[in-house]
C-alpha cells in the first residue's frame, strides 16, 4: 500500500559508481517528508542518515547453486589454547547466553550447545599434536539429511547444511548420523537470544556458517574466520568452493588438504591442510 | 486473497483510495494509527506511523499467513529483505516502558500477547524468537529500511 511508493528510484542515478548515494539521498529527502515527526524531529536528521548510509543489502531471491560456500582450515597454523574461533562463534550466535541449570561444570560442558569444537589429535607413536576447531562439515552428501524424518534437517542450495527449527521434533537421528559430532540439542528453554539467532528448547543446532551474513552482500565472511585471521592466526580461510578466483579456491589449489573422514565420500565443505 | 468477491474487491479499492487521500490529508505533523489503544501499544512505534505492513483489515485476517510464508522463504531461500519478517513486527510493535526499555511483545496485555489472549491462541514463536530487538543484524536494518523506523535502541532481553 502506501509502503510501496518509498521504493522509487530516480532514472538519472542508474550505473554511475555515485549512484547508491543518489539513491540513498533520495531515501533521506523522502524520509524527511515520510517520517516528520518520527524520525527526523524526534531524534534528529543525523542520527537517522548515518544508519541508512549503510543500509544492508538483504536478499530478495532465492539462494542458487552458483556457490558453494565452504572453508579450509589450516591445522599448522592453529594454535593450542587460543579458542577465539570459538568464542567469536559463541558471541555471533548468543550462545554466550546459555544459562547452565546445574552446578555440575563438567556435566554442563557436556550439555551445552557447542558450534565448534576445539580438537586436540595425538598421534601415539610419533607423540605429534594437532589442534582443529570442527563444526558441522557442511557435506555434499549429508548424513543428517538423510535420516531426517521431518525434513527439517536441510541443505540449502548454497550448500549450507542447517537445521529448520520451525520442523524439527528434537528427535535427536541428525546427531546419532553425524560422523563430526557437530551438532548440539537444546536441553532446557533459552532465556535470552539474538533476533537474529531465534534457538529455543527441544531442537537440534549447528554452525550454519552465518547464514544471515551470507544471505547479505557485504559480508564475506565467517564469525570464526574473521576471528582467527584478527588474533594473528590465519587459519580460517571462507569462500566460495565454487568460484575460482576466490581467496578459498586458490588456497585449496596451493595446499594438500582433506576431509575429516574423507573414505565417507561425503565431500565435504569444510577442508583441513596439515593432517 | 482466494475469497476476492467483487464486493471485496470494491472495498479494498476503496481502502486503498481512502488510504491515499488520508496520507495526503493527515500526513502533515503526525503520522499516527487509527487503532492506538485498542492493540497498538501506545508506546510501540506503531503507534507513530500510519499503518501497518498491509492495511489492519487484512493483518487481522491473514498475519499468521504471511509471517509463516516468510519464514519458509527466509529459512529455506534466505529471502531476508521482506516486510512480513516476525523480527519486524516486533521491532515496530514492541511497547516501551517510561524509561524507554523495550517490553517483551508476548508479555500480558502487549501486542500479540493482548489479542491472542482473547482470541485463545498460543504461539510458540516466542521459545525461540527474540520478543524485544536484541543484537545486531540484518533484521534491525531491514525494519529501518523497509519501514522508514528511528534507530533500534539496543537492548538485552
Ligand atoms: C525452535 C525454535 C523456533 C521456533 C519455536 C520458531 N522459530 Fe521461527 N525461526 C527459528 C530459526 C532458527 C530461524 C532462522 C533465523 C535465520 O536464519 O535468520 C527462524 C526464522 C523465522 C522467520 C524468518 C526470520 C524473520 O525474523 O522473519 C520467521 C518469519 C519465523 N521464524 C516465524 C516463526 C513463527 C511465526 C513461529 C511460531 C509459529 C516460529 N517462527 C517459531 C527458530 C524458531
Ligand atoms: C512499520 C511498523 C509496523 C510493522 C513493521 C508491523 N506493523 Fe502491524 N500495525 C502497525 C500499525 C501502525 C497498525 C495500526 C493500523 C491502523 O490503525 O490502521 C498495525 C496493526 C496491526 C494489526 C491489527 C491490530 C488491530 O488493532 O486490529 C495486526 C494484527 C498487526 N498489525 C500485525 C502485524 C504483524 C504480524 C506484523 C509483522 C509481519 C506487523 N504487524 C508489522 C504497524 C506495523
Ligand atoms: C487483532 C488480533 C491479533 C493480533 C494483534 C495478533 N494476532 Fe496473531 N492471531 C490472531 C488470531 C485470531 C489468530 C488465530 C487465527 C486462526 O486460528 O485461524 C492468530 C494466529 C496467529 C498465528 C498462527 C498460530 C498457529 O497456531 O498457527 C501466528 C503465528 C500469529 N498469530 C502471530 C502473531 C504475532 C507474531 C503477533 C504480534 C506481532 C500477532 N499474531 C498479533 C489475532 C491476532
Amino acid at each position: 500500500m502506501t509502503y510501496a511508493s518509498h521504493s522509487h528510484s530516480s532514472p538519472d542515478a542508474i550505473d554511475t559508481p555515485d549512484s547508491i548515494d543518489a539513491v540513498d539521498t533520495d531515501r533521506r529527502q523522502f524520509l524527511h517528508y515520510a517520517a516528520a515527526g518520527v524520525a527526523t524531529v524526534a531524534l534528529g536528521g543525523g542520527a537517522v542518515l548515518t544508519t541508512l548510509t549503510a543500509t544492508a543489502e538483504p536478499r530478495t531471491t532465492p539462494v542458487t547453486s552458483t556457490h558453494r560456500w565452504g572453508m579450509l582450515i589450516d591445522t599448522t597454523k592453529c594454535a593450542a589454547g587460543c579458542d577465539a574461533c570459538v568464542t567469536a562463534c559463541e558471541r555471533e550466535n548468543g550462545l554466550n547466553l546459555q544459562q547452565s541449570p546445574t552446578d555440575d561444570a563438567a556435566d554442563w560442558a557436556d550439555q551445552q550447545s557447542a558450534w565448534i569444537r576445539k580438537v586436540t589429535l595425538r598421534d601415539n607413536l610419533t607423540g605429534q599434536v594437532t589442534q582443529l576447531p570442527l563444526m558441522c562439515q557442511h557435506c555434499a552428501e549429508p548424513p543428517c539429511v538423510d535420516v531426517c524424518p521431518t525434513g527439517a534437517s536441510f541443505k540449502r542450495a548454497d550448500g549450507i547444511v542447517m537445521v529448520d527449527r520451525h520442523t524439527c521434533i528434537g528427535c535427536r537421528y541428525c546427531m546419532m548420523a553425524c560422523p563430526y559430532q557437530a551438532r548440539s540439542f537444546v536441553h532446557q528453554p533459552v532465556a535470552q537470544k539474538l533476533t537474529q539467532v531465534p534457538r529455543g528448547k527441544g531442537c537440534v543446532e549447528s554452525c550454519n556458517l552465518c547464514v544471515s551474513r551470507r544471505d547479505d552482500d557485504r559480508q564475506t565472511s565467517t564469525a570464526c574466520a574473521d576471528a582467527c585471521a584478527a588474533s594473528g592466526q590465519g587459519a580460517i580461510v571462507f569462500g566460495d568452493l565454487n568460484d575460482p578466483n576466490s581467496p578459498l579456491h586458490q588456497a585449496l589449489a596451493q595446499v594438500n588438504s582433506r576431509q575429516i573422514r574423507q573414505e565417507l565420500n561425503l565431500n565435504t565443505g569444510v577442508r583441513y591442510a596439515g593432517l | 486473497m482466494a475469497v476476492t468477491t467483487p464486493h471485496f474487491k470494491f472495498t479494498g479499492i476503496a481502502v486503498c483510495i481512502l488510504a491515499f487521500f488520508s496520507q495526503i490529508l493527515f500526513s502533515q505533523p503526525t503520522l499516527a494509527a487509527d487503532r492506538i489503544g485498542e492493540y497498538v501499544v501506545p508506546s510501540s512505534r506503531a503507534a507513530q506511523v500510519k499503518q501497518c505492513v498491509e492495511p489492519a483489515d487484512h493483518m487481522r485476517r491473514y498475519h499468521m499467513e504471511l509471517i509463516q510464508h516468510q519464514r519458509d522463504a527466509t529459512v529455506r531461500h534466505g529471502i531476508r529483505s521482506t516486510k512480513y519478517s516476525l523480527s519486524n513486527c516486533i521491532s515496530c510493535h514492541t511497547g516501551h516502558t517510561a524509561a524507554g526499555a523495550p517490553i517483551a511483545i508476548n508479555a500480558t496485555g502487549q501486542f500479540c500477547n493482548a489479542c491472542h489472549a482473547a482470541a485463545a491462541v498460543t504461539l510458540n514463536c516466542f521459545d525461540c524468537h527474540a520478543t524485544i530487538p536484541s543484537g545486531e543484524g540484518w533484521n534491525h536494518e531491514v525494519a529501518q529500511q523497509l519501514l522508514l523506523l528511528p534507530p533500534v535502541s539496543e537492548g538485552a532481553e
